[in-house]
C-alpha cells in the first residue's frame, strides 16, 4: 500500500464519524485470516450457517449464481466461479494476481473518512487483505448474479472487509450480498469498505441483505464512481433487529447521463438505532438519481433515514423520496433529505412522509375478519413491500421473495 | 318448519363524533330473509351498518344488537365478522402494497403462502370478470367505481358470511355489471334455494332501487333523520318514493 494511504489512515485512526454512535474498537477481536477451514463448494460450509445464508440471498446450492464469496470473520473461506463472463475473489487473491488493482483502492471511499475505513486500511497492511475483488469483463452481460456474503461466526469479532467492484466497458453485473451472524453470537462489528467502480456503458445491480445478531454494529463504508451512460442500482433490506448501523453511501455520477437508483427498506425493532441514508453528486451532464427508502420503527427502534442530493452541472435530475410509518410510542423515524442545487437548469424534488397506520385500512381488514395485530401487519408488510426496480426479471422475482422473506419477521 | 330471527336490533341509538346519529332504531332480520335500506343522503344508513359491524367511532348510547341470538353489541369487529357479519363497502381505502390476492387467500382461508389462489377462487374471480393481473394489484388502488363493486363481491364469496351488508351495491355500476354482481348477491344470499331453505340474510342500501329488479326482497325500511320512518313491501314503498319523494312516502307510511 503506499505510504501516503497509509499515513492517512494512522493520522485518521481515532477519528470519530460524523454520524452514529461511535463505536470503541477495542472492545473486539481481531481473528487471522486462516482461522476458519476453506471449503471448494458454498453447500459445504455447516449445515447451520447455510440455513442462515438462505435468509440474506445466498444460495448455498449456488443454482442460479454465476459464483460465490463467502468471508467468515476475517478469513475467504469459500470462491467459486462458473461465469467466464465474470471474476470473482479474495482480494488478497486479486491483489498477487492483478497489480493495477492497487490503482482502485481507496478512491471511491477516502481512506481518512474516519476510523473505519483507516483502521480498515491498517489492518489491510499489517494482516492482508480480506473482502471480495469483483469484476464483469468488457462488454460481458452475466445474467446471473454473483453472491457475496460476509459472515460473523464467533463472539465478540471485529470483521473488517474491503471490496472493489469493477465493471468495465458496457458490461452488466449482478450481485446479491447477504450479511448474517452465526447463531451463537451476540455481540461483534462489521466494517465494510466497498468501492464500485463503472466504466463507460456499464451496469451494475447490487442487492443486499442485512440480518445481524441483536447486538452487533455495523459500519459499512461505500463509494460509487458511475462513469459516462453508466447506471448503478442498490437495494438495501434491512428488517431484523441489530444494535446500530450507521451508513451513508455516496454515488460521484461524474459521468455523461450517468444514473444512480438507492432504494431501501428499512424495518427498526427493538433497541435497533439504524441510521442510513445516500448521497448522489450529479456532476455529469445528463446524469441523474432517484432515492426510494421506505421505513417503519416499532419497539424502541431509532431510525434516521438520510438523503443528499447535490445538482453541480446543468441538466441534471434528481428525486429523493422518504416514507416512514411509526408503529410505537417509543420508536422514532427522523427524516433528514437535502437538496442542494449548484446550477442552473436542474431539476430536483423530495418528497417526505412520516405518519402513522390508517386507521381506516385497519378496519377494512378487521371488517373482513383480520384481528387488527394481523391487519396492522399485513398494512406494514404492505407500506415495506416496495416494487423494486431496475433489476431483470428473473433476479427481480428473486429479489422479491427476499424481500417477502424479510417481511416476515415484521 | 321453524324461522330463526339472524339480526334482532332494538332500541338501537348511535352518536358518531358527539353527534347523535341513529335513535330509536328496531330492526329484526330473519335467517332466509333480505331488507332494503331506503333513505335520503345523510339518514344514517351507512352509520348504522358500521354500528353492526362494531366500528370504535360508533358509539351505542341505547339499545342492543342480536346476532343469532346473542348480544354482540360489545365484541369488537374481527369478533363479529368471525361470527358470520359481512359488508361491502360504499367507498373501501385503497391500501398499498397489499395485493387483493393477498386478501382473497386469507379471506378465504387460504395459507398466505399459498403462490395462487384456489381453483374455486379463480373461478370466481373470472365470473367477476377480474382476471389475474387485476388480482395482482394492490387492494382498491386505482380501481374504477364498478371494480371496487365486484371486488368487494369477490371477497364476500371468498368469506360465505351468513349474514351480508351490501352498501350501494349498483351505484356507479353499468347495466350490465349490476346484473353480474346481483347475480353473485343472489347466490351470496341463497337466493337460488327455495325459501324455506335459505340460511343466508342481507340488508342492503341502495339509492335508485335498479338492482332490485334483479335481488329479489323481502321487506324494505326507510331511514329519515336517523330514524326508521317507514317499513313495509320493497316495490311499493319505492314506487311512492319515485313518485312522492321520501317525504311522500313517509306521510303514506303515516296513514297505514
Ligand atoms: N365520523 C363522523 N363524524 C361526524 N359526522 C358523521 C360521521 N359519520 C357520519 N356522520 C354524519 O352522520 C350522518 C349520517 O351519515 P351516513 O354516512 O350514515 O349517511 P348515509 O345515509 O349513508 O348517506 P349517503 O346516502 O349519502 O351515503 C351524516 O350527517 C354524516 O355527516
Ligand atoms: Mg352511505
Amino acid at each position: 500500500m503506499l505510504r501516503d494511504t497509509l499515513g492517512k489512515a494512522e493520522k485518521a485512526k481515532d477519528k470519530k464519524a460524523l454520524y452514529g454512535e461511535d463505536i470503541d474498537l477495542e472492545k473486539f477481536i481481531k481473528e487471522d485470516a486462516g482461522d476458519h477451514e476453506k471449503v471448494t463448494r458454498a453447500n459445504e460450509v455447516p449445515k447451520k450457517v447455510q440455513d442462515t445464508l438462505l435468509k440474506v440471498g445466498v444460495d448455498p446450492n449456488e443454482e442460479e449464481r454465476s459464483g460465490t464469496f463467502i468471508q467468515m470473520d476475517q478469513s475467504g473461506v469459500c470462491t467459486t466461479c462458473a461465469s467466464e463472463s465474470v471474476e470473482i475473489m479474495g482480494m488478497n487473491v486479486a491483489l498477487d494476481k492483478y497489480d493495477w488493482i492497487k490503482d482502485y483502492m481507496w478512491k471511491a471511499v477516502a481512506v481518512d473518512s474516519d476510523k473505519y475505513t483507516a483502521q480498515t486500511a491498517l489492518r489491510e497492511a499489517e494482516e492482508g487483505a480480506s473482502g471480495y475483488f469483483i469484476r464483469s469483463l468488457p462488454g460481458s452481460k452475466e445474467v446471473f448474479p454473483l453472491q457475496a456474503c460476509m459472515f460473523i461466526g464467533d463472539q465478540d469479532v471485529m470483521q473488517t472487509a474491503h471490496n472493489v467492484i469493477i465493471a468495465e466497458e458496457n458490461s452488466e453485473l449482478h450481485i446479491i450480498t447477504g450479511c448474517a451472524t452465526g447463531e451463537d453470537v451476540s455481540s461483534a462489528l462489521h466494517v465494510g469498505v466497498s468501492e464500485f467502480y463503472l466504466k463507460p456503458g456499464s451496469k451494475i445491480t447490487f442487492t443486499m441483505v442485512h440480518n445481524w445478531a441483536e447486538q452487533v454494529d455495523v459500519r459499512p463504508r461505500t463509494g460509487v464512481m458511475v462513469g459516462d451512460e453508466s447506471t448503478y442500482i442498490s437495494n438495501y433490506i434491512l428488517t431484523s433487529p441489530v444494535r446500530s448501523i450507521q451508513t451513508y453511501p455516496t454515488a460521484y455520477c461524474s459521468g455523461k447521463n450517468s444514473r444512480v437508483v438507492f432504494q431501501s427498506i428499512l424495518g427498526g425493532q427493538k433497541d435497533s438505532v439504524l441510521d442510513t441514508g445516500s448521497r448522489v453528486l450529479l456532476e455529469g451532464e445528463g446524469s441523474s438519481a432517484e432515492m426510494i427508502s421506505r421505513a417503519v420503527s416499532k419497539d424502541q427502534s431509532q431510525l434516521y433515514a438520510r438523503g443528499h442530493l447535490a445538482g453541480r452541472t446543468q441538466n441534471v435530475k434528481g428525486h429523493l423520496e422518504c416514507h416512514g410509518l411509526v408503529l410505537s410510542d417509543d420508536s422514532m423515524i427522523y427524516a433528514v433529505p437535502e437538496l442542494e442545487g449548484s446550477a442552473t437548469e436542474l431539476e430536483m424534488s423530495h418528497e417526505a412522509a412520516v405518519g402513522k397506520i390508517a386507521e381506516e385500512e385497519v378496519l377494512y381488514l378487521t371488517s373482513r375478519g383480520l384481528t387488527e395485530e394481523e391487519a396492522a401487519s399485513m398494512i406494514v408488510r404492505g407500506f415495506l413491500s416496495m416494487d423494486i426496480t431496475g433489476l431483470p426479471p428473473e433476479l427481480a422475482a428473486e429479489t422479491k421473495r427476499m424481500l417477502d422473506m424479510s417481511l416476515q419477521g415484521m | 318448519m321453524v324461522v330463526k330471527l339472524l339480526l334482532e336490533i332494538t332500541d338501537l341509538a348511535v352518536e358518531v363524533s358527539g353527534k347523535q346519529v341513529l335513535n330509536d332504531i328496531d330492526l329484526y332480520i330473519d335467517e332466509g330473509e333480505t331488507h332494503v335500506l331506503l333513505g335520503p343522503n345523510g339518514s344514517g344508513k351507512s352509520t348504522l351498518f358500521m354500528t353492526i359491524l362494531g366500528f370504535p367511532k360508533y358509539n351505542v348510547t341505547n339499545g342492543e344488537i342480536l346476532f343469532k341470538g346473542e348480544d354482540i353489541t360489545h365484541l369488537n369487529t374481527t369478533e363479529r365478522v368471525k361470527k358470520g357479519v359481512g359488508v361491502s363497502f360504499q367507498n373501501p381505502p385503497a391500501i398499498r402494497g397489499v395485493r387483493l390476492m393477498d386478501l382473497l387467500k386469507v379471506e378465504g382461508g387460504q395459507d398466505p403462502s399459498d403462490e395462487d389462489l384456489s381453483p374455486e377462487m379463480m373461478e370466481l374471480a373470472h365470473k367477476m370478470k377480474l382476471d389475474q393481473r387485476f388480482l395482482d394489484r394492490d387492494v382498491n388502488l386505482g380501481f374504477s367505481g364498478g371494480e371496487v363493486k365486484r371486488s368487494e363481491i369477490l371477497q364476500l364469496l371468498a368469506q360465505q358470511p351468513d349474514f351480508i351488508m351490501f352498501d350501494e351495491p349498483d351505484s356507479g355500476v353499468d347495466i350490465e355489471n349490476v346484473e353480474l354482481l346481483a347475480e353473485e348477491i343472489n347466490h351470496l344470499l341463497d337466493k337460488d334455494k327455495k325459501p324455506g331453505m335459505r340460511k343466508k340474510s342481507g340488508l342492503l342500501i341502495t339509492h335508485l332501487g335498479y338492482i332490485l329488479n334483479f335481488v329479489n326482497a323481502d321487506t324494505a325500511h326507510v331511514l329519515m333523520d336517523g330514524r326508521i320512518a317507514c317499513s313495509g313491501n320493497p316495490s311499493e314503498i319505492l314506487e311512492d318514493i319515485r313518485k312522492e319523494g321520501f317525504k311522500g312516502c313517509v306521510e303514506c307510511c303515516g296513514i297505514h
